[in-house]
């Protein structure tokens, strides 16, 4: 089950700088392990995280093995209008998983 | 000797251990980055570019109860308007198996240069953080982490 | 460490090797330290366990650094909520060949559900025996819902399980006052304080005796199971009680139990009594 936890808060004054926060299921399989005979495990990881605000992208990552499982990610972002933050992750194996959420700037 | 440091599987040792544990052992290092590796990593991304001290803070504790998940906070001065800004930051790290932790990308409607995420850290070691701006300069800051292992373990079969 | 018996060096080194795949390349200084600071710990102390007086206890929660604990407080940053959620949307699944959800019985959790963890294990007459609360769940899919059982430790198990105890967070453990849990309440503290295993350690020599000292890198807790299921750094996942007693039981090279198996609900049993007062966390965030 993938589920994402987003955080952004649902009204801002316009010029504000909001905390937008994200937490994603993702086991992040590094590649450098071994099961319990012997053989690799694979690498299973997301490895780009983007988020858009009204359509234009404000802020993207390029995430390695060395995320943390469950991958957390807190940027900051202009509150400029109201409208909807998307968020999306993409990884190994076809990983593809969206989020979004409302925000209203008066 | 002590057996500690390698890096072999449990296979291994357990092939290795029905043979007599006093055998010599045959270790297979897993690839690991180095300071070198790190350094090198850094140059593929700036190039011949200097790496200026300075702009850049680096939160990450000085010593970790888990290298699991270890949690970090980089944050730069920037007045991040249409004409200064921070375009990236990156994180690497010297003794993981590659040195690349997160590339992080921004822009003026970022309104701060700040980001956090939790990473992993295979041992005690040298983190650095890079900021490029958009004025093509880069500047960087560098933490020491000690990374504490388990008393307790686990078998997971 | 090869100087010892050798079969405690070779489980020794197949433990700590291990650990050092889990990412690689691990063995740090402070590892190293782990199997004589574990031994020392056992030449220190005494042979007999003492309850940790009332006023003395406190959850793990209290020996964690900043980070841990801001990570477990920030419900956007604590990755057990992502168990919780997903609990959320099972409690409303239908399932089963009778197609019942537990919301069609127990209607709004954050009301039915309120303080329920908070009292268990109880005891369940019909069993003979307390039962946990995932043993619950599985018993009212079993019974009502006809479905078969969540595996212990499968995603759905805890997922569950998380949603429901977090419906008690902040509540204080307060075991019920049924004299039936009496025998089970003596059998997991026997249990507690038995010591086993190849390095022959009980429970209580760590939690009882030593709490607040330091073992390797971490503060020894006073093992109060106030976060269940709790999402563990080392685990990289969320776990139950019944996970962590058997990392322990491992840790003390001793065989652990079947999941499920009435050792493990009598430690539980024993446990909650032991923390009553203590305020669930669940979901905790341990190292």
């Amino acid at each position: 089950m993938a589920r994402a936890l987003i955080n952004v808060p649902p009204k801002a004054k316009r010029g504000d700088i909001i905390e937008i926060k994200t937490l994603i299921s993702h086991i992040m399989e590094t590649g450098f392990r071994r099961d319990n005979v012997g053989k690799p495990i694979p690498r299973n990881i997301i490895t780009q995280f983007t988020c858009t605000y009204n359509g234009e992208e404000i802020f993207s990552a390029d995430l390695h093995p060395a995320i943390a499982a469950n991958p957390f990610i807190s940027f900051s972002t202009v509150a400029t209008d109201s409208g909807t933050i998307t968020f999306e992750w993409t990884g190994d194996n076809g990983f593809h998983e969206t989020g979004s959420a409302k925000i209203t700037v008066e | 000797m002590s057996l500690h440091r390698t890096g072999a599987t449990r296979r291994e040792i357990l092939l290795t251990g029905a043979a007599g544990i006093g055998a010599a052992l045959i270790m297979i290092e897993p690839a690991a980055a180095t300071p070198e590796t790190m350094q090198r990593a850094i140059r593929q991304l700036v190039g011949e570019a200097p790496i200026k001290k300075g702009k850049v803070t680096l939160d990450v504790p000085a010593l970790v109860e888990n290298g699991n998940s270890v949690a970090l906070t980089i944050d730069v001065a920037s007045a991040m308007t249409a004409k200064d800004y921070v375009k990236a930051i990156h994180v690497f790290n010297e003794k993981n198996p590659l040195p690349n932790v997160i590339s992080a990308h921004l822009g003026p409607r970022s309104g701060r240069a700040k980001i956090s995420t939790r990473f992993r850290l295979a041992d005690t070691q040298t983190i650095v953080a890079i900021a490029e701006l958009s004025d093509g300069t880069f500047w960087s800051a560098s933490a020491d982490v000690i990374v504490t292992l388990q008393a307790c373990l686990e078998n997971l079969d | 460490m090869i100087r010892r018996v050798g079969k405690i060096a070779r489980a020794d080194v197949a433990a700590w090797a291990r650990r050092a795949r889990d990412f690689a390349h691990a063995a740090t200084a402070v590892a190293r330290l782990a199997c004589p600071a574990l031994s020392f710990l056992l030449l220190c102390v005494p042979a007999v366990a003492a309850d940790i007086p009332p006023d003395q206890r406190r959850s793990g929660y209290a020996d964690l650094g900043a980070e841990t604990k801001a990570m477990e407080d920030d419900d956007t940053a604590n990755p057990g909520l992502l168990w919780v959620l997903d609990g959320e949307t099972l409690w409303s699944t239908k399932t089963g060949s009778a197609n019942k959800s537990c919301a069609d019985c127990h209607g709004d959790a954050t009301r039915s559900m309120k303080g329920v963890a908070a009292r268990y294990p109880a005891f369940d007459a019909k069993q003979g025996r307390p039962v946990d609360l995932e043993a619950r769940i599985n018993l009212e899919r079993r019974d009502n819902q006809q479905a078969p059982p969540l595996a212990f430790e499968s995603h759905d198990l805890l997922a569950l399980t998380a949603y429901i105890a977090n419906q008690s967070r902040g509540m204080p453990i307060a075991p019920p006052d049924d004299p039936r849990l009496a025998p089970f309440i003596a059998q997991g503290r026997t249990l507690f304080e038995t010591r086993q295993g190849q390095i022959n350690m009980s429970c209580a020599q760590c939690h009882d005796d030593n709490w607040g000292k330091k073992l390797a890198g971490n503060v020894v807790p006073q093992g109060q199971p106030t976060g269940y299921p709790i999402y563990r750094l080392e685990w990289q996942s969320l776990g139950s009680l019944q996970r962590r007693l058997r990392n322990c039981i491992i840790g003390m090279r001793a065989a652990p139990y079947e999941y499920g198996s009435a050792e493990y609900v009598a430690l539980e049993t024993f446990l909650m009594r032991r923390a009553a007062g203590l305020k669930i966390e669940t979901p905790g965030v341990r190292p």
